[in-house]
């Protein structure tokens, strides 16, 4: 099987828990109005299980959601060559501007962080998930759950989280663990970012000097069609 | 604008660049036709104009065909997963005219007829309920403005002044008044189970766009609109339902909204691990930054937009907080040095825009304009240094540092940084 990624070392880090979820949780408990209490009004109609079962489709991290199914990296390879590979290059490595999905491992803190399935995403079910909602692009909801699973599979090979003869399925789906899965936290900015709720900000003499340090102008990236405009005001 | 009108225009920069500031005072590109001006008795006085429902659904004068979204090619692969900006520095007031306002698709425009709309309300709920578009339209509704930005406005500007004009540096916001039902009554209709505490709303787009949000929020403020402006969405829009949630990034704003499941637990859903999650300088990532913080920009002068005289000048510009209600804007002159307090004009309301005005006598010298909203909650927003301290260069997402624009003596505007 083809593979030509620079070694990238399977970070096998911290699969810390989401602890800091349940901030959130308790949040949204003690704001909770009483649900019952709003008055109801007749209208809809009850939705069969037939109905909701074509587009209930979400898979959590904990597994929840997934179909029966299974797939190899190396089926998944030859799906991933004939629907994915034209985007996001026969390794993962992109094609143009579009999605990079292997590599990055150990770059997230670096001038130039590739985010990537092995290097960023958290969870498996939210690779699965999205492939499952909108992938290939154009052709969404097009792929069987078993190339769901296979191709899911060879996403994991390519990021080296998997060896070769990996067999995806919804019973080894919770033995994968993401590299990165331990590597987000919860919006802190009401207490990280104290400091911006100032109840004095300076009014006058607030710096020494002002000097430009930078200009748009320079880099040059604007879209040139338009020029600009005299204001009337 | 006419080609003929671009045309002078463009001469006329030229002009200006080279002259300074002489050509500020006669300005050839405005002076008109003679033939139209008095003595003389123009065209559109002499003979009858087009009659009623000529024009069955109004447009902008043609002589405001400048005023267009805009997008930036090289951001993105393709059209279809992309962003387009709203024209602020053309706009006043604190309401997005709809088809201005800006647009962010995953996977294009879902053109979805009314009659085949259905939303499904199931999960931990007691009855799972199908909702036609006719449905949603008996509940109960409600009006609200509310401002929606995108988490990634004014991404690209994180590592320093790249866009030349408040258009593509802050055009991922918009601000109009929708008509809905508040999701909390189609919650209360399907009846929730004990231990719900997330949602997941979902898009019937070929994205299939789908978010978590926390019940809290879903049962507080949070609409399922209809209409924007008074008419139905715009397809752009999610045509015709999509969610309102108020104060928090765009991204959550299910446009074509085709699903509301009812969880014990978020989804981790792509668009909110992979994408809108924002990297800090250790490498770890803030997950669920939802709030946006307070913002604001000059939009007049600003570097589509550069002063046309000398004299008294209105400095204007629109302020927002996902907190809650805008209490101040001050504006600079000079950098960041001096503030002073600029006057808001118009309605205050919760999570919506402000427009403010600072007026002023320009002599010509050159200016460092920048704005800094402070919200209700107290929250002042940062300069951009302030902000890199903390959240370094590769957040991507909720950039909301203090814009600073140039006037050059010649009233030439350029987007910069300053120390």
């Amino acid at each position: 099987m083809s593979k030509s990624l620079s070694a990238v070392a399977a970070c096998i880090g911290a699969f810390a828990l989401v602890a800091s979820l349940l901030v959130m949780q308790a949040a949204a408990q003690s704001k909770k109005p009483e649900v019952k209490a709003i008055k109801t009004y007749g209208i809809g109609r009850v939705a069969e299980p037939r109905e909701i079962a074509g587009w209930d489709i979400d898979v959590r991290p904990d597994g929840q959601g997934l179909p029966d199914g299974k797939g190899s990296v190396k089926e998944g390879e030859a799906v991933f060559m004939g629907k994915c590979a034209a985007c996001h290059g026969e390794f993962g490595e992109s094609a143009g501007r579009w999605p990079q999905v292997a590599g990055g491992t150990g770059s997230l803190a670096s001038d130039d962080p590739v985010k990537t399935v092995g290097s960023y995403f958290p969870y498996l079910s939210s690779v699965f998930d999205y492939v499952r909602h909108a992938m290939p692009f154009g052709d969404a909801q097009s792929l069987t759950d078993d190339e769901l699973y296979a191709i899911t599979a060879y996403l994991l090979f390519l990021n080296d989280i998997v060896d070769d003869k990996f067999v995806l399925s919804k019973q080894t789906f919770a033995t994968v663990k993401m590299p990165n899965a331990g590597g987000f936290r919860d919006d802190d900015r009401e207490t990280a970012e104290r400091v911006f709720w100032n109840p004095k900000p300076c009014m006058t003499n607030c710096k020494a000097d002002v000097k430009i340090t930078g200009h748009a102008r320079v880099i040059d990236v604007t879209p040139e069609d338009k020029a600009p405009r005299r204001g009337v005001e | 604008m006419t080609d003929k009108q671009s045309l002078s225009r463009r001469a006329l920069l030229a002009g200006a660049a080279g002259a300074g500031g002489a050509l500020l005072a006669g300005d050839a590109a405005r002076a008109g036709d003679p033939k139209n001006l008095p003595p003389n008795v123009p065209a559109w006085t002499r003979t009858l104009g087009d009659g009623v429902a000529v024009r069955p659904y109004g447009q902008p004068s043609k002589f405001e065909k400048h005023v267009i979204r805009r997008d930036v090619q090289w951001l993105t692969a393709s059209r279809e997963s992309s962003v387009s900006f709203t024209p602020l520095h053309e706009l006043d007031g604190i309401i997005t005219p709809s088809g201005l306002c800006f647009e962010r698709h995953h996977g294009g425009i879902a053109e979805i007829d009314p009659d085949d709309y259905r939303l499904m309300v199931h999960g931990l709920v007691d009855r799972p309920l199908m909702f036609t578009l006719e449905d949603l339209k008996r509940f109960p509704r409600v009006n609200r403005v509310y401002f929606l930005e995108c988490a990634a406005n004014s991404g690209m500007e994180w590592r320093g002044a790249q866009l030349n004009g408040c258009q593509y540096t802050h055009g991922m916001v918009h601000c109009v008044e929708y008509t809905g039902v508040p999701l909390k009554l189609l919650l209360a209709e399907a009846g929730l189970k004990a231990n719900a505490k997330w949602i997941l709303a979902e898009g019937a787009d070929s994205a299939a766009m789908g978010r978590s949000i926390p019940l809290a929020k879903a049962l507080d403020d949070c609409l399922v609109a209809y209409r924007m402006n008074g008419e139905m969405l715009r397809p752009e829009q999610g045509y015709p339902a999509r969610l309102v949630v108020p104060g928090w990034e765009g991204n959550v704003w299910i446009k074509w909204l085709r699903r509301i499941k009812v969880g014990d637990e978020p989804w981790y859903a792509r668009e909110e691990t992979s994408k809108y999650t924002d990297l800090m300088p250790d490498g770890s990532a803030r997950k669920f930054t939802f709030v946006m913080d307070a913002k604001s920009v000059i939009t007049s002068p600003s570097p589509q937009l550069q002063l046309g005289h000398k004299g008294f000048t209105v400095i204007s510009g629109l302020a927002w907080s996902g907190r809650g209600k805008i209490r101040r804007v001050d504006v600079s002159l000079d950098g960041g040095r001096n503030w002073r307090e600029a006057r808001i004009d118009g309605l205050v309301l919760d999570k919506a825009c402000v427009r403010f005005y600072a007026e002023t006598e320009w002599t010509g010298q050159e200016l460092l304009l920048q704005s800094r909203a402070i919200d209700e909650t107290g929250y002042v927003q940062p300069s951009k240094a302030e902000l890199r301290k903390i959240r370094g260069t590769n957040s991507i997402y909720h950039n909301n540092g203090i814009q600073t624009w140039r006037v050059a003596p010649n009233g030439e505007v350029e987007n910069v940084e300053v120390s």
